[in-house]
């Protein structure tokens, strides 16, 4: 990792400290500062209320050029998030191709938040949890919830 | 133009050879007269742009050819093509922004990216752009219009939003939205575009949210050349994906690409066979190597059969077989059918294990299998086993020729250094001992031909045409089969049999052509059934 990279990191993890979106606090390693513990509130106004979620954010190599990548540690039922032991997200900015080498981790952090908040059922990861989500509401909920209370407590 | 001067001069060459060798031996055909007139591989080409739906082509130039009457030597069996180098697809690029430029007002580097946007359909651009300039513009990432030359500028003050740097003097660069990053950053960010990401045509400004797409003078001027010709390639490549009547040459490391007009939906009634400057013969509907006379929904039908199948054909096609009269192991060495057993020497075909001798006289019928009769078939077991049976004789026989096509070149690049002895100690020149190039070249592709006349067979159902067609394939077996026990024979007999090998060259030649020419004519005109759905 090139000292270009190293010092945009740690300007980010200074932006982070001033606009920290709520309910939300990021564990940062100096000696490893690639890789970023967040400890995420489910938002007051979503299903995933009460839970607490662990996420990683990873940074690769060729940041900020290449976007980084976010996973669940915590199981969530959500359109958005996978739903296997990586647990990841990929959509939006974090795409490669949507990417632009300007944006900042703490939009990433925002867009967690309200994908959370509202989830993006046409650019799923994860095709039936989407489809429950637009048909049957009631059922993805009453999922989502559940897991909250199994897996996020 | 160069290019194409370039074109004709090759094209004059292997003329000239044909030519060389049509005078230096007359070949014909004793028994009906017919004589195989030898043409260049390439004059079936037409050297002019294929673009039917647009008419502006016609005066693009470039492409143009005064070969153009020679079209009606062409084979009911042979389609229309032209193969480009990339620097001919480089150069028909430029000559298309450059006319499309004119029309729009715009200068090349914007034109290009346009273009490129509608994915290369110059009517519907100029239609549109005409309508709505505006809002092409901004779709294209073209916001206002790009004419001041991209340049490096050190502003008081500036920050890089991607690498955080801001001491005084700092190299930035910028496009006309205004989206400043330092020097270093901007290159970074078009490299990992190039490189890894494989992006050429539509690289957006790396600001946030911003659209714009890299204009080629920016990326010109920013950009190293080693990554410039990347980027030329992935340009030329975007090119010829976006345009239908174009394809890559599929042979590994070739860089040509074909034209031809042949439409996904003619498939069941045309198989495009094209030739790549490379030498290699592929099908333009899917790529795969030369499969005629089957067309592409029977190859792949067949495909998928073998490979399903292949543990219960892989035993059959096996390199060894037992000698039908002594049951010694015989391994085939050579390419030719016709077998002599080294112990008993028993005389018999390798494909069907018949005795010899009767496979020269009339009534050779080693292709085609007889249908078993209707009291056995009423057997549901025996039903299933002639089915097996039935794949497996057309299977058996279609392995044979693919192997027999890989053996043959073996022998040819054996021969090949014993060739250039036998120039040595004979004085014939590199052109008198290039016969046996030919008649390799001619076993190759005759038994590619055969090979897939056996799937076709496989597929094809019985009705008046099928006779004929088995008759078809029935010579020209028998004319590869001599042809190749001919090539066989050692180097010291060669001399002495070159007109005879000559002769027997065209006599295969011809006999595919019929071949090929039969099954093409009946394909467009539907006459043929076949017991499988032609998607
Ligand atoms: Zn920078
Ligand atoms: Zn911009
Ligand atoms: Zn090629
Ligand atoms: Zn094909
Ligand atoms: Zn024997
Ligand atoms: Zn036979």
């Amino acid at each position: 990792m090139s000292a270009g990279s190293k010092k945009r990191i740690l300007k980010e993890y200074g932006e982070c400290m001033n606009d920290t979106p709520s309910g939300m606090k990021i564990n940062f390693d100096e000696q490893n500062m690639t890789e970023w513990e967040v400890l995420m509130d489910g938002p007051e106004q979503s299903v995933y209320a009460g839970g607490h979620f662990k996420l990683k954010i990873t940074f690769p190599i060729e940041y900020p050029f290449k976007p980084p990548v976010v996973s669940f540690k915590t199981k969530i039922y959500h359109p958005n998030v996978s739903n296997d032991e990586k647990g990841s997200m990929c959509l939006g900015m974090l795409r490669p191709e949507a990417w632009k080498p300007p944006n900042k981790v703490v939009s990433v952090l925002h867009l967690i938040q309200t994908l959370l908040i509202e989830p993006n059922s046409d650019d799923s990861i994860e095709p039936s949890i989407a489809t429950e989500y637009k048909d049957n509401r009631k059922e993805f909920e009453k999922t989502a919830k559940d897991w909250v209370k199994r897996y996020a407590k | 133009m160069d290019s194409d001067d370039e074109f004709n001069s090759s094209q004059g060459s292997e003329d000239e050879f044909m030519n060389d060798q049509d005078s230096d031996v007359s070949i014909g055909d004793a028994d009906d007269g017919e004589f195989l007139v030898l043409r260049p591989k390439k004059s079936v080409n037409k050297f002019r742009w294929l673009d039917s739906d647009i008419d502006i082509d016609e005066g693009d130039g470039g492409f143009e050819s005064q070969d153009k009457d020679i079209k009606s030597s062409k084979h009911s069996y042979e389609v229309d093509f032209t193969v480009y180098s990339p620097e001919q697809i480089q150069e028909h690029q430029n000559s298309q922004i450059g006319e499309v430029g004119n029309i729009l007002g715009q200068p090349p580097e914007a034109t290009a990216i346009l273009l490129r946007h509608a994915r290369w359909n110059k009517e519907r651009l100029i239609e549109s752009y005409m309508d709505r300039t505006e809002e092409v513009l901004e779709s294209a990432g073209l916001g206002e219009s790009a004419s001041d030359p991209p340049k490096i500028e050190k502003i008081k003050g500036f920050a890089c939003d991607i690498c955080c740097e801001d001491e005084p003097g700092l190299e930035s660069f910028a496009m006309k939205c205004g989206h400043r990053f330092c020097v270093d950053c901007y290159k970074h960010y078009l490299q990992t575009k190039i490189k890894d990401e494989g992006e050429a045509a539509r690289i957006r400004c790396p600001g946030d949210g911003c659209n714009r797409i890299v204009d080629s003078k920016s990326l010109d001027f920013l950009v190293s050349d080693n990554l410039k010709d990347r980027y030329q390639e992935l340009l030329t490549r975007t090119y010829v994906d976006d345009k239908d009547n174009l394809r890559w040459c599929p042979a590994p490391n070739c860089e040509f690409a074909v034209e031809c007009g042949v439409k996904d939906k003619e498939l069941a009634k045309i198989v495009p066979t094209v030739h790549c400057d490379c030498g290699h013969f592929f099908c333009f509907g899917c790529s795969l190597t030369d499969h005629q006379p089957a067309p592409c929904s029977l190859v792949k039908k067949w495909l998928k059969k073998c490979e399903d199948d292949s543990e219960t054909a892989n035993w059959i096609s096996a390199n060894t077989k037992e000698c039908p009269k002594c049951h010694s192991t015989i391994e085939k060495n050579g390419g030719c059918n016709h077998m002599t057993c080294r112990k008993c020497r028993h005389e018999f075909c390798w494909m069907c294990m018949g005795i010899w001798s009767e496979h020269g006289t009339s009534w050779y019928n080693c292709n085609r299998f007889e249908e078993k009769s209707g009291s056995e078939a009423r057997d549901a077991q025996a039903k299933s086993r002639q089915s097996l049976e039935r794949y497996l004789h057309y299977y058996n026989r279609y392995a044979n020729h693919e192997q027999s096509a890989k053996l043959d070149k073996d022998i040819y690049l054996k021969t090949e250094k014993k060739m250039s002895q036998l120039q040595i100690s004979t004085g014939m020149s590199w052109i008198e001992v290039q016969f046996l190039e030919s008649a390799s070249q001619a076993l190759q592709q005759c038994r590619q031909t055969l090979k897939w006349t056996y799937a076709f067979a496989y597929y094809l159902a019985r009705n008046n045409q099928t006779e004929i067609f088995e008759d078809n394939q029935k010579d020209l077996e028998m004319a590869v089969e001599n042809l190749s026990e001919m090539f066989e024979k050692p180097i010291d007999q060669l001399e002495s049999l070159k007109v005879e090998m000559m002769d027997k060259t065209a006599y295969c030649n011809k006999r595919r052509i019929i071949l090929l020419n039969d099954t093409a004519e009946n394909l467009k005109s539907s006459n043929w059934e076949f017991n499988v759905v032609l998607s």
